[in-house]
């Protein structure tokens, strides 16, 4: 039972970087109404550029609300840049070009800053939380920063012309035109916010898994995990999805004996197969009905 | 995600020849009649034929891979173009077909030509198998499903209890096969004539199978689920059989490949593979089978290009030329071949 409660403990730590990420996942699905192969890396070329102000002398937070500025600007800047060209291409075309910004920034990454491991500073400090050996007190400041930026996000989308706006037009696009809303640069709003929530994702991952141009591989798909678990149309359940990953990935590491870390993923993908083979649309998700 | 609004070849209607009302069912240039059609396949035989009398064999070989991984996305336009349905798990049918390939030439001694259907057999009875799940998901759902797949592949075949058989981390290493009926070839230009046949022979019966009372189906489901059910389509039935198809088309050219390369290890048949198999099904055309061989070209020259323009930013450059080329095509090869044939014909 002792042990159970520690995985558990453990798991939900893991399950915060995921949840970060999930939430990343599910802001751009709600602008572009696809899954972005890239945000992972986008995240981590953000966090390089804070690791690079605080290298010179910049105050933690300032390089922090400076990288979140910054992400969002280059957020919005691929997609007016990138995306606006090819906008009525196929869907899997978009796919692909997700695909190559991907390789371009992990590229760009590794070029300017080399694919050295570096250390990454937390605002939290790096003491066991509550007595634990098991949680930091980083880990418990990164479930606190998400859970904050989830309520934000929640009072944005719905209470905020902005937001609701930004609904409309991922949504139903034609009528959102209709009613005067301009889609096209609520979808670039999209990518601006998604990119400035990665960037807060990346700076709070990198102190734990150390920053380097491939951290973020594992955890991206982690993060699509999370936010297909508990459904990409509702943000809070994306958050709940990752820590629902963490855990049951500790969970299978440590109860199946076959498997070892090596199968860890796999079998939480697994799990969460099974998951949306009853539950098609997430744990949360809206299930949508289309009109024939 | 709907996946039906990707396809290329909607701009046809009311072109084809003999009034069907399915007209992306018709491949290779869908406008093109069948007489030109006909001729340009001919040429290209013909070139394909002699190529390997000019080359080096390692070109040969650069070659022969290129048609493997065009069988490869030959089987995920099957699956994608056609019926709609998205795989990110490709590269675990392919790594089956391989090891299944390498294992019956090494420990069990089967010539390896014999390899092929049983690979082509295996892969479909599990691509079906996994296709019954999937029926329930669409879209991204699905694409997470055939990711864990993916991502399960390399660690599965590392696994202790099957290292008898797989080699585990090692792998096997497989003989190249010599030309038989003592022909006057090297086992390079062998194996690229041996590829060459049997590449023909699955792109013949998959436009024969496209323009089929079954590919209208699997197209009907693709464009519209429900309407294709209440026209007595069994879409269950369909689905996972075009999931077990698209698997069989890539089990054989995972054999293939596994027997050109000469070796089979757990870390070639990563997610890399499937995303490239993506990417070449995009930018050969989805919905258009003869876009394969582009795809295929693109999947093994591109890299390379891109590693020649620079060493450090390689991954920059390949990204870069991929945007281009979406740029150029957003609807990849097929989409390009279309507008050249009307401006060809003065449209």
């Amino acid at each position: 039972m002792e042990l159970l409660f520690q995985q558990i403990l453990a798991g939900i730590s893991t399950g915060a970087i995921y949840a970060c990420m999930a939430l990343a996942v599910v802001m751009i699905y709600q602008a572009i109404d696809h899954l972005n192969f890239a945000q992972g890396e986008m995240a981590m070329f953000s966090t390089f550029i804070a690791w690079q102000l605080i290298e010179k002398g910049v105050p933690y937070w300032l390089a922090f609300l400076i990288t979140v500025v910054v992400s969002f600007i280059g957020g919005v800047a691929i997609e007016r840049i990138v995306f606006k060209p090819i906008e009525h291409a196929p869907v899997l075309s978009h796919v692909v070009i997700f695909i190559a910004l991907y390789s371009v920034i992990n590229s760009m990454a590794g070029f300017i800053w080399d694919f050295t491991v570096k250390s990454f500073p937390s605002p939290f400090g790096s003491s066991p939380l509550f007595g634990s050996t098991l949680i930091s007190s980083h880990q418990g400041g990164m479930v606190a920063v998400t859970l904050g930026l989830l309520l934000l996000l929640y009072l944005f989308f719905s209470y905020t012309s902005v937001g609701l706006a930004m609904r409309a037009a991922a949504a139903n696009p034609a009528s959102a035109r209709l009613v005067g809303i301009r889609v096209s640069w609520m979808t670039a709003l999209g990518w601006g916010m998604a990119a400035a929530i990665g960037s807060i994702a990346g700076m709070l991952i990198a102190p734990v898994v150390f920053l380097e141009p491939n951290m973020m591989i594992s955890i991206l798909l982690y993060g699509f995990a999370g936010a297909v678990l508990g459904g990409l149309t509702s943000p809070g359940g994306a958050v709940l999805g990752g820590f629902a990953v963490g855990v049951i990935e500790n969970l299978a590491g440590t109860y199946i004996p076959v498997i070892g870390a090596e199968l860890k993923l796999p079998i939480a993908l697994v799990v969460i197969v099974v998951v949306l083979v009853f539950k098609p649309a997430g744990l949360f998700g809206r299930v949508v009905v289309s009109r024939v | 995600m709907s996946t039906h609004e990707e396809t290329v070849v909607h701009h046809d209607i009311g072109e084809s020849p003999e009034g069907e009302n399915r007209p992306i069912a018709r491949p290779a240039g869908a406008n093109t009649s069948s007489g030109a059609r006909r001729i340009i396949f001919l040429v290209l035989l013909a070139i394909a034929l002699i190529l390997p009398a000019l080359l080096k064999n390692f070109v040969v070989f650069q070659l022969t891979q290129t048609m493997v991984y065009a069988i490869a996305i030959l089987g995920l336009n099957l699956l994608t173009g056609f019926n709609g349905q998205f795989s990110l798990g490709h590269s675990a049918f392919y790594a089956v077909g391989a090891y299944t390939a390498a294992i019956m030439m090494e420990h069990m001694g089967v010539g390896y030509v014999w390899t092929l259907p049983v690979a082509g057999v295996i892969c479909f009875i599990l691509g079906f198998l996994f296709g019954l799940p999937a029926l329930r998901l669409e879209g991204v759902y699905l694409a997470l499903a055939t990711f864990a797949l993916a991502a399960a592949t390399p660690q599965i075949l590392k696994l202790s209890p099957l290292e008898h058989w797989t080699g585990g981390v090692q792998g096997i290493v497989i003989t190249k096969p010599d030309a038989p009926f003592g022909l006057p070839l090297n086992q390079d230009q062998w194996l690229y004539y041996f590829t060459l046949i049997v590449g023909i022979i699955l792109y013949i019966c998959a436009t024969n199978l496209v323009t089929s009372r079954t590919g209208r189906a699997l197209m009907a489901i693709r464009d519209n689920p429900i309407a294709a059910r209440s026209m007595g389509v069994n879409t269950s039935l369909y689905k996972a059989s075009a999931f077990g198809l698209s698997a069989l088309y890539t089990g054989i050219a995972g054999a293939l490949g596994a027997i050109i390369v000469q070796f089979v290890a757990p870390d070639s048949f990563t997610l890399t593979l499937s995303i490239g198999f993506l990417v070449g099904l995009v930018v050969g055309g989805v919905g258009w089978l003869p876009g394969a061989l582009f795809g295929g070209a693109f999947l093994l020259f591109v890299p390379n290009i891109a590693e020649g323009v620079s060493k450090g930013l390689s991954g920059a450059v390949y990204g870069l030329l991929l945007i281009a080329i979406i740029y150029v095509m957003p609807s990849g090869l097929a989409g390009f071949v279309q507008a050249i044939v009307n401006k060809v014909r003065g449209k």
